[in-house]
């Protein structure tokens, strides 16, 4: 029952000239514990939308509710609701401004109102969960490499100890490693806490590979919602609207064309592989 | 003929306390050799901290080597003289397409570089009319280009340089903060770039999948050149890529760990075409 959008609509520049509709009657269930991915082309609303998820954007209509509470109401505290919705904007290191990479972890708790102490504890664990070695606490976050710089901007937001965590293309710019080791650490916070993920990302391949239900968003609207799987079996139309399905799918397909008992709706590379072994399998024909 | 030749080229990175005394010495390139010949298209792959932007702005001479030789277009990169004949040759497209852009009007924006050099006024509109055409923009001249997307700013950017004549442009992941259109976009520009007008391309990238139609890929690892061939060679060696936090494209990762299981797949799969008749083939 986490968060649920009910019919929210969102207007730029509402009554000028340059009046654009972002978000179209969006309604949408958020469960807790989810691992959601959402893509859509650049201007579909993707980060609009996640905005309004921690009050950071009032919608120009609609309601959304957290844990069956109005955000909109006046009593509700959207303070606390940053606190338990964590955002970790696009290019995140950007943000770090402290001399050490502690003090700019402790930065969100103690903004929080937590004393010192409690801040440094938080702190503590949340630079452990994003495995940053410890003698890199006490440096200037200036000296670290693109990936690391993402996971302490990470950290900063884990220590406020989020029930929601929102990541807005967190591994844009990165390395092929410094994603996959960036993606393997989120997915263990969500199995490790039950934390709700919600990643928004350009990369086909690491959606198939890591959420569990995938929103796509297109010209404001949710197109699809549900499994990679059926997500991916409307690739054309998801190439419509200038996305695409991971390259993968695309093999699997054109080996059925060409008459092979391939399953189509493979999205991952280990899906793939089981499925063009197990062809060569039941065809009895030898694979060496 | 040789564009871009590179010796034991070497860039330290000094830091200093605040008497002037030496803190630390980062060595960003370490005897580099490179050599990019006229019209070729040369992909670069590392990972980050590796030490390409730092080539990268060598080659322009936004950084002036610190030791070795290098030598663009003909002209000695260290002779202060030759700067801004090399600038010239050498356009350089980063990788966020905001900082990039100046004007309110995309053509302005475009006619800069040019101005810039002090290119004639009717020339000016001859060659902004061209370059937008040559990346696909042409029916976007008189918009704003805040209202552009992402693919589209960077084609703007790559325009502006074009404007501008150079022989080679040198792309620092242009394609790092777009959406898999966009991306599509901007390389689809580049490639005709290279095809078409013969325009030595230098580009840098995190993504695999763009190196495939480069002609030649060096991979760099500590600032040092650890790999480089065709990206046929390249991508053969997975295991080794990956030593260095790098990957292959999927399609070719799929094609390795099919031939670990057995299936006799040739080495350095590089497009679905091929795995599709490889597969084929056996079945």
């Amino acid at each position: 029952m986490s968060i649920i959008l009910d019919k929210v609509n969102y207007v730029y520049s509402e009554k000028t000239a340059y009046q654009i509709q972002a978000l179209k009657d969006i309604s949408l269930k958020i469960e807790d514990g989810e691992f959601i991915g959402v893509i859509g082309h650049t201007g579909s609303g993707k980060s609009t939308l996640i905005q309004h998820l921690n009050g950071l954007m009032r919608a120009t209509s609609g309601g959304i509710y957290y844990q069956g509470q109005d955000i909109y109401d006046q009593d509700f505290s959207r303070h606390k609701l940053r606190g338990k919705v964590g955002l970790v904007f696009q290019y995140p290191e950007h943000q770090l401004f402290e001399t050490t990479i502690f003090a700019d972890v402790c930065f969100g708790p103690k903004n929080q109102g937590f004393c010192k102490k409690d801040a440094e504890l938080k702190a503590f664990t949340a630079l452990r969960s994003v495995g940053l070695p410890e003698d890199y606490w006490y440096r200037s976050p200036f000296e670290l490499s693109g990936g690391q710089k993402r996971r302490v901007a990470i950290a900063g937001v884990l220590a406020m100890e989020p029930e929601v965590l929102i990541l807005d293309e967190p591994t844009a710019g990165l390395d092929p490693k410094g994603r996959d080791e960036i993606l393997d650490q989120v997915a263990k916070l969500h199995q490790e806490r039950q934390l709700t993920v919600i990643l928004v990302s350009h990369s086909m391949e690491d959606v198939a590979k890591y959420v569990e239900r995938l929103i796509v968003m297109n010209q404001g609207s949710v197109l699809f919602d549900g499994t990679p799987k059926e997500v991916f079996s409307h690739y054309q139309k998801l190439e419509s609207v200038g996305l695409a399905a991971p390259q993968v799918t695309y093999l699997m397909h054109d080996l059925r064309k060409h008459g092979m008992q391939v399953q189509g709706t493979a999205t991952t590379l280990e899906e793939a592989k089981h499925s063009i072994l197990q062809a060569f399998a039941e065809k009895g024909k030898p694979i060496c | 003929m040789k564009f871009i030749e590179a010796r034991k080229l070497i860039h330290e990175y000094i830091r200093r306390d605040e008497e002037g005394n030496v803190e630390s010495i980062l060595t960003a390139l370490d005897e580099v050799d490179l050599d990019v010949k006229q019209g070729e298209f040369v992909a670069i792959l590392g990972h980050n901290g590796s030490g390409k932007s730092t080539l990268a702005k060598h080659l322009n001479v936004l950084l002036r080597p610190g030791g070795g030789t290098l030598w663009v277009d003909g002209k000695d990169a260290e002779d202060a003289d030759n700067l801004w004949a090399i600038r010239q040759n050498a356009g350089m497209v980063f990788q966020n397409p905001d900082n990039q852009i100046i004007a309110s009007v995309v053509e302005e924006d475009v006619a800069f570089g040019p101005e810039n050099i002090g290119v004639p006024t009717d020339e000016i509109w001859k060659r902004v009319e061209k370059s937008l055409k040559s990346v696909g923009m042409i029916q976007y001249r008189e918009h704003s280009p805040n209202k552009l997307s992402g693919g589209q700013k960077q084609r703007v950017a790559i325009a502006g340089v074009m404007a501008m004549e150079p022989k080679c442009i040198i792309l620092d992941e242009p394609t790092a903060m777009l959406d898999p259109n966009g991306r599509r976009e901007v390389l689809e520009a580049v490639e005709r770039l290279n095809k078409e007008k013969g325009v030595t391309i230098i580009l840098i990238t995190h993504y695999m999948e763009e190196v495939i139609c480069a002609d030649r890929v060096y991979v760099m690892d500590n600032g040092k050149v650890v790999m480089q061939g065709t990206p046929r060679g390249i991508f053969s060696q997975v295991d080794t890529l990956k030593d260095y936090r790098l990957d292959v494209p999927q399609i070719t990762l799929l094609a390795y760990e099919l031939r670990k299981e057995g299936l006799q797949i040739p080495e350095g799969i590089l497009t679905r075409q091929e795995l599709v008749e490889a597969i084929c083939r056996l079945y």
